[in-house]
């Protein structure tokens, strides 16, 4: 038998590549939602941020739906184990990227309704925001798990205190993403509030990605000789910090670069430390569902890799084109 | 109630409600097209006028599918982990290649539709037409693909551990019933696209709004209203004979036929009687049989060849079988209808088929929505066909009590989400095409 191994391990990589992909994507997105309400004040202001990630918003969450088929298809077990385990949770994330899609379509149509559909388009995106992390947070801190693979805890498991910190840290991910998306598309004083909102957010995430790395060492000993964390934990300080120069030369495109690569330092983190887990089991960690013992077979996983590395570059490819088409600052009346 | 059974109400409650925008998407991304194109080629305002106006309302009927699209994804997760756990091999990819073949496609230049008519080329925004229609009808393959090899799984093989592992992707893609379900979902996505637009030109025109462009957009939805049943007449034939060879029972459900016979009957209307296992109503006499291969006296299998526990609910399916069937001639008889009034230009001053035509807008919905029911619901008690049970397929660690709650949450959102999709809907209407 060829080595099945590799594979795994491959889509290990590549499944983490589709949900870095998503938080960056959909991550600026949701993070305007979420800091709408603070950051825009007229009517028109709000129309230019929605706007600004109306034509792309769709596409991104695509990333989201693509991680999942790709999760289902290379680990199966992973996939029904987290899904089912975490029913409720799934449900709210769920109920969230609904009314975060529509309100975006209801705003712009219904006029009278407008002001509810800004508030149910904040509320959908903070709560998709939270959640991802929180339930992130959770395959990686641990679960209680069967030797069937099953979950065995309920709701309230899911809300102990590391996964929360995996939550609060990745909102606040989002967050900057999200404002400094703004920055980039924005003029005049809604650029100027974006700039603040940037400043303060590189403070707010350069505190907790701390305490998440701590925690990080804290709670997996063995991590402390990986190289790879100490990469993620530079990577990552360094380039919060370099948004603050960026603020000060009022930079208007690198914050969200900056942001984006930073991004990536925590998930670089998780790999470091989950691998070759998927979800830890809390309660004997030979209990564990890993990339060894929950993938599909090696037919699958050959045929995964030739449609992700054919279709992937040219989804990228085309979907960098589109975003050269809405390249520059977003105006208040675009559509139709 | 059962945690099965309200799993499969959730599913089935979820998927019928998503599945009406899709058809929609598929069916107005078809008009868009040919509207786009013919305003390339011959710079007509009033194509562009047509191209706007749909993609306006194609703005708002795709949110709703993509917002509920997602629920589907997940849910073979959070409810059917069963199912998940026994089939990723062959499911998965399936769905996995939806996603990069098929959704990004349509997602991205979809935004370019709605909101880059002035900032790219007419070529380009043809293009942009153009690949969100290929987009939407890759995602009809995939999904197809997917649902039918639940029908008529192919290329599999069943491991010693007693997990489905794949072994021809060309062969599970090209299952018995993948192309002409393809075939027949699209023409479905495709009438129900023809009969929105031509209602509300129909409308237009009575009340003498939006003139050409009215008449226009009337003239190009009434030509596809009057070919796309009759098309839908030529798959629903050929897919209900790969019924009768692939799943007997199934076909023998349809038609509520229960003992293996030559000459057997097509019913028009009717009831299944399914205590003392007879079919009572309106029939032709042989029409089954002659439909299968042209032969009056054709061998058509019945329910009691196969175990009892194995039938779907006989009457159940009889019914929404015969509904989809039914309005199915009547779509044919009102688009020729249409044709007709079109070719002698009467269709114009015709108050009453212009009058009418709005009200037929939900007709191919109910037709589309049956269909699926009887496809579905036929295939019970299986989740695959002969391989695994819908019994085995639900997670076990979800309670009826967590589905009791989400069923009602959704049950809550979608009412509030088609409430405000039909009153924004109209408001898209009476606005209109741009002058």
């Amino acid at each position: 038998m060829e080595n099945i191994r590799n594979f795994q391990e491959l889509w290990f990589v590549l499944i983490l590549v589709l949900f870095i992909g998503y938080s960056l994507l959909d991550g600026f997105d949701l993070g305007v939602g979420a800091l709408m309400p603070f950051i825009s004040k007229t009517r028109q202001e709000k129309d230019i941020l929605m706007n600004s990630i109306g034509p792309v918003w769709d596409g991104n969450e695509v990333w989201l739906v693509t991680g999942g088929g790709a999760l289902f298809a290379a680990f199966p077990h992973a996939y029904a184990t987290a899904f089912s385990g975490f029913y409720l949770a799934m449900m709210l994330v769920l109920f969230a990227l609904i009314f975060r899609a529509v309100s975006i379509e209801f705003r712009a149509q219904d006029q009278a309704g407008a002001a509810i559909w800004e508030k149910s388009f904040f509320a959908g995106s903070t709560a998709a925001a939270l959640l991802f992390g929180v339930a992130l947070g959770n395959v990686v801190y641990g679960v209680p798990l069967d030797n069937k693979m099953e979950f065995t805890g309920n709701f309230f498991t899911l809300l102990r205190p590391v996964p929360l910190l995996f939550g609060i840290t990745g909102f606040t991910a989002i967050l900057l993403q999200g404002a400094s998306y703004a920055v980039m598309k924005t003029e005049g004083e809604l650029l100027k509030r974006s700039f603040r909102a940037v400043s303060i957010l590189v403070w707010v995430n350069l505190i907790t990605a701390i305490v998440y790395f701590l925690t990080i060492a804290f709670t997996f000993r063995d991590i402390t000789s990986n190289w790879l964390f100490y990469m993620a934990v530079l990577w990552t300080v360094l380039w919060l910090s370099s948004i603050f120069f960026s603020v000060k030369h009022k930079n208007e495109s690198s914050p969200f670069w900056e942001s984006s690569f930073s991004f990536i330092g925590l998930w670089l983190a998780v790999a470091a430390v989950h691998f070759p887990n998927l979800i830890k089991a809390s309660n004997d960690q030979n209990l564990s569902i890993t990339i060894y013992n929950s993938s599909t077979g090696l037919q699958t996983l050959k045929l995964m890799s030739v449609i992700a590395l054919i279709g992937m570059p040219v989804v990228i490819a085309y979907t960098i084109f589109v975003y050269r088409v809405f390249k520059g600052k977003a105006k208040s009346s675009e559509r139709y | 109630m059962s945690a099965l059974l309200l799993a499969r109400i959730q599913f089935a409650v979820t998927v019928g409600f998503h599945f009406l925008f899709p058809a929609m998407t598929l069916g107005t991304a078809l008009i868009i097209l040919i509207s786009e194109t013919i305003y390339l080629i011959k710079k007509d305002e009033t194509f562009k006028k047509i191209t706007d106006f749909l993609v306006r309302l194609l703005g708002l009927i795709f949110v709703m599918g993509a917002a509920t699209g997602i629920v589907m994804e997940f849910s073979f997760g959070t409810n059917w982990s069963g199912y998940s756990r026994a089939v990723g091999d062959v499911f998965g990819p399936i769905l996995a290649a939806e996603g990069v073949i098929a959704f990004f496609l349509e997602s991205v230049f979809l935004g370019v539709l709605i909101f880059a008519r002035e900032k790219v080329s007419p070529k380009v925004y043809w293009l942009s037409a153009l690949l969100v229609f290929a987009g939407g009808h890759l995602s009809a393959f995939w999904i197809v693909v997917a649902n039918s090899w639940m029908q008529t799984p192919a290329g599999y093989a069943i491991n010693e551990a007693g997990r489905i592992n794949l072994i021809s992707f060309t062969d599970a893609v090209s299952n018995p019933s993948t192309n002409i379900r393809f075939y027949h979902t699209v023409i479905a996505s495709w009438i129900t696209g023809a009969v929105m637009a031509a209602g509300i030109a129909g409308y237009y025109v009575r009340k003498g709004l939006h003139g050409q462009t009215a008449r226009t957009m009337l003239k190009i939805s009434i030509i596809l209203f009057a070919i796309t049943p009759l098309l839908q007449l030529a798959t629903g034939h050929i897919h209900a004979i790969e019924v009768i060879n692939m799943q007997p029972e199934k076909a023998a459900a349809f038609e509520g036929h229960f003992s293996t016979a030559k000459g057997v009957p097509l019913y028009l209307v009717g009831f299944v009687d399914e205590q003392n296992e007879k079919t009572y109503g309106i029939y032709a006499p042989k029409g089954l049989s002659f439909l299968y291969d042209f032969d009056w006296n054709s061998e058509i299998k019945g329910l009691k060849d196969f175990p009892k526990e194995n039938w779907p609910p006989v009457n159940f399916v009889f019914q929404v079988y015969h509904i989809m069937a039914g309005i199915g001639i009547l779509l044919i008889a009102l688009g020729l209808l249409g044709a007709y009034l079109l070719w002698t230009e009467k269709i114009y001053e015709n108050k009453l088929y212009l009058f009418a035509l709005p009200f037929m807008i939900p007709l191919p919905h109910i037709a589309h929505e049956t269909g699926w029911i009887s496809a579905e619901v036929g295939r019970q008690p299986w989740i695959i066909y002969k391989l695994m049970k819908t019994a085995d397929a639900a997670s076990v660690v979800v309670s009826a009590g967590e589905i009791t709650f989400s069923l009602l949450m959704f049950f809550l959102i979608y009412l509030l989400l088609a409430v405000m999709f039909v009153k924004l809907f109209i408001k898209i209407v009476q606005e209109g095409p741009a002058a």
